[in-house]
């Protein structure tokens, strides 16, 4: 199903989607790029693949567990099994990519990273990566973010890196990445960008798709170790699709297994068209094919073409387009794409975390909010990636909790007056 | 006469302004102020949200035109009532291209091009359209009799130097700089390098140079150098900013703009003087 044969990078195109939108000035980088890609990543040039495995288990702390959860089998009378990426180092997958990246463009030569952060784990795992192999490094990341995700800027800044604000537009995800293509647009000749997710122009797609396809051949082995054959239904929340790519790539040929592609309901699907806003981040399930940040794929716009402003209650998986890869699949009906929105994600963020002792990023949480609703019609046997650890919300959990409709969180009075909320 | 026609014996000026920026009937008279200060083509931009070959100068731009409500089908309203004898290039993203629906439900690019051929624009310019996606569009470009113009960047390569100059028409686009668009204060070293790279193929095609010039100086500087014409927006774009920002009426800041341009399009021809020459530098 992937786009590799024999060690090539394909041409970027899956279906109508994918390809190269971009300036004339970064082409020729993308041409390097798409070749270091085929020599050290898909050809092991150099030892390239030896020494990013020896890293992602020295420093990442690879491979992560499949574990039962106990409490959410008996709860919805399955066996339920959760791929743990929250315990990769940086507490999300993102560091899959961003050391596969940064030993990349150390391998390439270059001298300098730059990165966008939505929620400020790809920002995190780039920084921290970019410390441990010694490379200057600089993030991007919208104003609002920055306010919703405070403990992960500091995070990064702690780590060497810095850390620009983007004001312009709402001061999101977009916003940020818009920022750093014309960064790199300025430094291409000694910079390498780190894009976080499976968007952008070719070879990224793929790349980072190939970067976090470990989790899902360390799931399907685990799996098959310690349960037996193949999960009917593999779960992941869907932002720009890293982690559900990577969660997907090792089953997209088991026909057997359904898998699910849980986006970002937000508040309300659509898009207002006259406020020029989405009131979520559904571009699998609701957007329209369109050319955004050097890819075609599925985007949320309006009727002229202008990309919205999109929503979550999740900073990572507030973004207005989605991997053209994962467009594909879905258009295909390999993927189904699915959401649920903020008041189930925060459902699933306290669910998780009071029955089986794991809080998840909110982003994550979407995965665990569509387990709860629709746990009747998925298979015996379902995997969910963990896709990170909810840390980095607690404030936003505090703030955001009483202001919807979450049963089962614990009592938020407690906090009334201590200025989180 | 077309685009390519427009440059002439002497040295083109080519300034690009927003459509709509700060209104629509602002702009209109801003864009004529070009016109009659001196432009040869009118590089137009139809504003997109996501602008990102766009410095903070022309992102500003398009923002407030986008606020003042310009959406496709008001750009061609606009082009068909704006008055200049300069020919109109159409500078704008592809995803604004290829959503547009004409009656017939026409879809990709050709909608669009056809619907702004009939209005008037003679040519396209769109950043984020590279040789290997410009297919679609050189098509439908042909189709509608209209140029389509190819940048080429101080990264490109021979290779792609070759590729891009086979699709491109009217004139050659040619980014002074890395980055992205925004006025500054030297001229870079590297025009002239592409310059003479240019020079090597017999592309008869003006060669346009664009990124950074904001005076007439430059603009000077930037044809010794070899170029055809100049291309200025940033400068521009901070002139209807600064009297926006200010408040002033609008036939000032056309009476600047059209100062503005007058002193480009002179230095411009300055460039062409046999004189002792210049060496381009830094
Ligand atoms: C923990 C976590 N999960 C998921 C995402 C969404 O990204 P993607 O869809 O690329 O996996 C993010 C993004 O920041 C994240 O931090």
């Amino acid at each position: 199903m992937s786009s590799e044969t024999d060690g090539r990078a394909g041409d970027g195109k899956f279906g109508e989607y994918g390809g190269q939108y971009v300036p004339e000035v970064l082409m020729p980088a993308l041409e390097e790029l798409t070749d270091a890609y085929e020599r050290y990543v898909l050809g092991n040039e150099d030892g390239f693949m030896d020494e990013l495995r020896e890293r992602l288990r020295d420093f990442g702390g690879r491979p992560t567990p499949l574990g039962r959860a106990d409490q959410l089998s008996a709860r919805y009378d399955r066996e339920v099994y959760l791929k743990r990426e929250d315990l990769l180092h940086s507490g999300a997958h993102k560091l899959n990519n961003a050391l596969g990246q940064v030993l990349l463009a150390k391998y390439m030569g270059k001298e300098r990273i730059v990165a966008e952060t939505g929620a400020g784990q790809h920002g995190t795992a780039t920084a921290m990566a970019a410390a441990h192999l010694d490379m200057p490094c600089e993030i991007y990341m919208g104003r609002k973010d920055i306010n919703r995700q405070r403990p992960n800027v500091f995070r990064m800044r702690l780590n060497g890196a810095t850390v620009t604000p983007v004001t312009v537009g709402r001061g999101t995800l977009k916003e940020a990445i818009s920022e750093t293509m014309r960064d790199w647009a300025t430094t291409v000749e000694n910079t390498h960008y780190v894009i976080g997710s499976v968007v952008g122009p070719h070879p990224f797609p793929s790349m980072v798709r190939e970067f976090h396809a470990v989790i899902s051949r360390e799931a399907r082995r685990q799996f098959a170790e310690q349960v037996g054959g193949l999960p009917d239904a593999v779960i992941a929340c869907a932002g720009g699709g890293s982690n559900t790519m990577g969660t997907f790539e090792a089953f997209l040929d088991d026909e057997d297994v359904d898998l699910y592609a849980v986006e970002a309901g937000g508040s309300g699907l659509g898009v207002d068209d006259d406020a020029g806003v989405a009131p979520n981040s559904a571009s699998l399930s609701t957007g329209t094919e369109g050319v955004l940040h050097g890819a075609r794929t599925k985007v949320l716009q309006d009727p002229d073409g202008q990309i919205v402003e999109s929503h979550s209650v999740s900073a990572g998986l507030d973004y207005a387009g989605v991997g053209p890869q994962l467009a594909h699949l879905v258009d295909e009906e390999r993927v189904h794409a699915v959401n649920v929105d903020d008041d189930a994600a925060l459902e699933g963020f306290h669910r998780l975390s009071n029955t089986e002792g794991v809080i998840p990023a909110l982003e994550t949480a979407h995965a665990f909010g569509y387990l709860e609703e629709y746990h009747q019609e998925l298979g015996e046997r379902v995997v969910i990636n963990v896709s990170g650890r909810g840390d980095k919300d607690l404030e936003t959990a505090i703030e955001e909790t009483p202001n919807h409709d979450v049963p089962n969180a614990p009592d938020m009075d407690v906090f009334e007056g201590t200025g989180g909320m | 006469m077309g685009v390519e026609g427009a440059f002439g014996s002497e040295p083109a000026f080519v300034p690009y302004l927003a459509a709509g920026d700060p209104s629509v009937e602002a702009s209109k008279a801003y864009v004529e102020a070009l016109d009659r200060g001196g432009a040869d083509v009118i590089e137009l931009g139809l504003p997109f949200s996501e602008p990102i070959a766009e410095g903070p100068t022309i992102q500003g731009a398009v923002a407030r035109a986008l606020r003042a409500g310009m959406t496709p089908r008001r750009y061609l309203g606009f082009v068909r009532d704006v008055d200049t004898e300069a020919p109109l290039v159409c500078m704008t993203y592809y995803n604004l291209i290829y959503q547009f629906r004409d009656e017939t439900e026409r879809g990709g690019p050709d909608a669009f091009v056809h619907a702004a051929a009939d209005a008037g624009v003679e040519g396209f310019v769109v950043p984020d359209l590279p040789v290997e996606e410009a297919g679609p569009m050189r098509r439908a470009c042909d189709d509608a009799g209209v140029d389509l113009v190819s940048i080429v960047a101080p990264t490109t390569g021979d290779g792609r130097l070759r590729r891009l100059l086979e699709i491109s028409s009217g004139y050659v686009y040619v980014q002074a700089r890395l980055g992205v668009t925004g006025a500054r204060d030297d001229v870079s070293g590297r025009t002239a390098e592409t310059l003479a790279r240019l020079q090597q193929y017999e592309a008869a095609l003006p060669k346009a140079v664009g990124f950074g010039i904001r005076t007439g100086d430059h603009a000077e500087r930037i044809v010794r150098a070899g170029a055809d014409g100049v291309i200025v927006g940033s400068a521009l774009v901070d002139v209807v900013a600064d009297g926006h920002e200010a408040g002033d009426p609008v036939p000032d800041v056309a009476d600047r703009l059209a100062d503005l341009a007058d002193e480009l399009k002179t230095g411009a021809v300055r460039g062409r003087d046999p004189g002792p020459a210049e060496p381009e530098r830094n």
